[in-house]
């Protein structure tokens, strides 16, 4: 403590310097932040996907419906808990830029499937009792500013004509990574209104939750096997499987953004590094004053260090708290990246990148520093 | 009384024998010192005197441990400091050894208290006693008023007593001057003379002192000369 003093007077040495130093460090670490967050992001349904959750689609494609009717038959396979479906609806909200994926749902499963999120007992029963209800999550509803008792309209794309949807429920996540951007509504009411020339009973996927102690790959064989042959074959898959193979498709986009990314922070931290170097080596005949005066070549090396690692830790705190504000501001891209949000674990990791090359950075001229030979950096005074 | 050229064994404060010093440059050896003996006793004044490059600040910085010899002995009180290590070295400069240089070198950031402050940050005093004998220095030195000052805010002459007083607040056993007043006009070279003298006279200090200016050097008890690295 007693040597905090020649640290600040250091620092403030340069004010300026300092400052600007620090705030590269800074837009650095923001952008590293932003980098964890957007990965985060393209990742967040593998996080979020039950490990106990099988994803039943046609095997075709994805967008290929399935007959309502396989629901019992797949209740009835061994190893399989509960059943419930879902339908891709695909709608515009007042502009096709305000995206945001709508499903429509089966109201007396659905819930029951998906426990993590939470909606409370009130939204439900009104969501049972009202064929034109609808339950957004809480960043959805927040995006657009509803509230509950709202009416919705939707322009239906793929189920053409106007649906209008009466908000009774916002539900919450338990867990970051819990997509809070999703618009429920009661698939009885789609299926009793497709328009005309729309083929009926059929359905867009269904959800399986296997049964304690079922094994999934078999319970997936099962179901693949019970509708093998059949018009409509399918697609069972562990629901971590399928946000895989989505990350996967979007795979070269985001490693696109992190590889660009990357090598701005990776810049931006060299130049930051070679600012703080420079700063130690016009200090030489200091540093030969203090090691005149009694000061030990360990002490000059973390005096050095003890420099660099503060701005370092600065910036780093700086930038991260930025980030930090930035994310929780939601999802900036309009609906691409849903979960938008900066892991604990990132933050931790950019502070410790920021002293990682406070460290780097300050290393090669604090070694300097503490070899330097006292009596020839005197000579050259 | 200090003497030069004695090889017999000695009880003086600082006392050197057989010292050579060389360095070499490409496929050229230079020797900068050949075989310095030299005594100086407690508390006295001592002038250096030669030409540019004939050897006096290699000597200052030998004495001062900042250096090793090439051959020879040199023991301070005692102590053989050519047999230290590297770190024990610093650590006896810090309980011995006082440096004025010519150029003050204060450090800029900091304000002629923590300048002064800065050799005891090494001991194991309180702050309540660092800042007394801080006190106490910059009192002896004429500056209690301009402790909060930063270096740039003084004259140069003022700078050079600060200095002292950082090279005394530790009480070292000697202090080593090298051209002191070598960047002041005569007014505050002859204050800061007339500082050093009176830290020998008045406080039993040791002071060797290199120096280009014979009046600088007549205020010293004893003056020697260093010519081609041989010391009279």
């Amino acid at each position: 403590m007693r040597f905090l003093p020649l640290v600040a007077a250091n620092l403030l040495r340069k004010k300026a310097r300092t400052l600007l130093t620090a705030a590269s460090f800074a837009v650095a670490l923001f952008l590293f932040c932003l980098l964890v967050t957007i990965r985060a992001a393209f990742n967040q349904g593998i996080d979020a996907a039950g490990a106990d959750r099988i994803f039943v689609t046609n095997r075709t494609s994805l967008i290929q419906p399935l007959p309502l009717a396989y629901r019992d038959q797949i209740l009835k396979l061994p190893g399989v808990e509960a059943v419930t479906y879902a339908n891709w609806f695909g709608g515009v909200y007042q502009d096709p830029k305000n995206f945001f994926p709508q499903f429509a749902v089966d109201k007396d499963t659905y819930r029951d499937m998906y426990g993590e999120f939470r909606i409370d007992d009130a939204a439900w029963q009104a969501f049972l009792a009202d064929r034109t209800a609808a339950i957004a999550g809480a960043t959805l509803a927040e995006r657009f500013g509803w509230k509950v008792g709202d009416r919705v309209p939707i322009q239906g794309t793929i189920f053409t004509g106007e649906w209008n949807f009466h908000l009774v429920g916002i539900y919450e996540g338990s867990k970051p990574t819990d997509d809070l951007t999703q618009f429920w509504f009661r698939s009885d009411y789609l299926l009793e209104n497709l328009p005309e020339g729309y083929p009926d009973g059929l359905i867009g996927w269904y959800v399986v939750r296997i049964a304690p102690g079922a094994d999934l790959v078999e319970v997936c064989k099962r179901i693949d096997e019970r509708f093998a042959n059949s018009a409509w074959e399918t697609r069972a898959q562990s629901e971590k499987a399928l946000a895989a193979s989505f990350v996967k498709q979007m795979g070269n986009i985001e490693t696109l953004m992190l590889a660009v990314g990357a090598v701005v922070v990776f810049t931006l931290l060299l130049v930051t590094g070679n600012t703080m170097a420079g700063a130690v080596r016009e200090r030489t005949s200091e540093l030969a004053v203090l090691k005149a005066i009694g000061y030990g070549d360990r002490f000059v090396l973390g005096l050095v260090l003890a420099e660099a690692l503060g701005i370092a830790l600065l910036g780093g705190v700086a930038g991260t708290a930025l980030a930090k504000a930035f994310t929780l501001g939601g999802d900036p891209t309009g609906g691409l990246l849903p979960v938008f949000y900066l892991p604990d674990g990132g933050a931790v990791a950019a502070l410790a990148l920021a002293l990682a090359v406070g460290l780097a950075a300050g290393l090669a001229p604090a070694l300097q520093a503490a070899r330097l030979d006292v009596a020839t950096a005197l000579r050259r005074l | 009384m200090a003497r030069v050229g004695s090889t017999a064994p000695s009880e003086a404060l600082i006392c050197l024998r057989g010292v050579a010093k060389g360095y070499r440059r490409g496929s050229e050896d230079l020797h900068v010192l050949t075989d310095v003996n030299l005594d100086v006793e407690s508390g006295e004044f001592v002038a250096l005197m030669g030409p540019s490059g004939s050897g006096k600040s290699t000597l200052l910085n030998l004495i001062g441990g900042l250096d090793v010899p090439s051959a020879g002995t040199i023991r301070v009180a005692g102590d053989a400091i050519t047999a230290l290590s590297r770190a024990r070295l610093t650590a006896w400069r810090a309980r011995h050894v006082g440096f004025v240089f010519q150029m003050y070198n204060l450090i800029p950031v900091l304000s002629a208290f923590r300048n002064v402050e800065l050799p005891l940050l090494l001991l194991p005093l309180s702050k309540a006693e660092r800042r007394e004998r801080v006190a106490t220095a910059l009192r002896v030195v004429g500056l209690a008023d301009r402790m909060d000052h930063k270096p740039r805010e003084l004259s140069g002459g003022q700078q050079q007593r600060v200095a002292i007083a950082r090279a005394i607040v530790a009480d070292p056993t000697f202090l080593l001057c090298d051209e002191p007043t070598g960047d002041l006009d005569r007014h505050s070279a002859d204050e800061i003379l007339e500082m050093l003298h009176h830290l020998v006279a008045e406080f039993g200090k040791t002071v060797l002192m290199v120096t280009h200016d014979p009046r600088a050097a007549a205020r010293a008890q004893v003056t020697f000369h260093l010519d081609k690295g041989e010391l009279s």
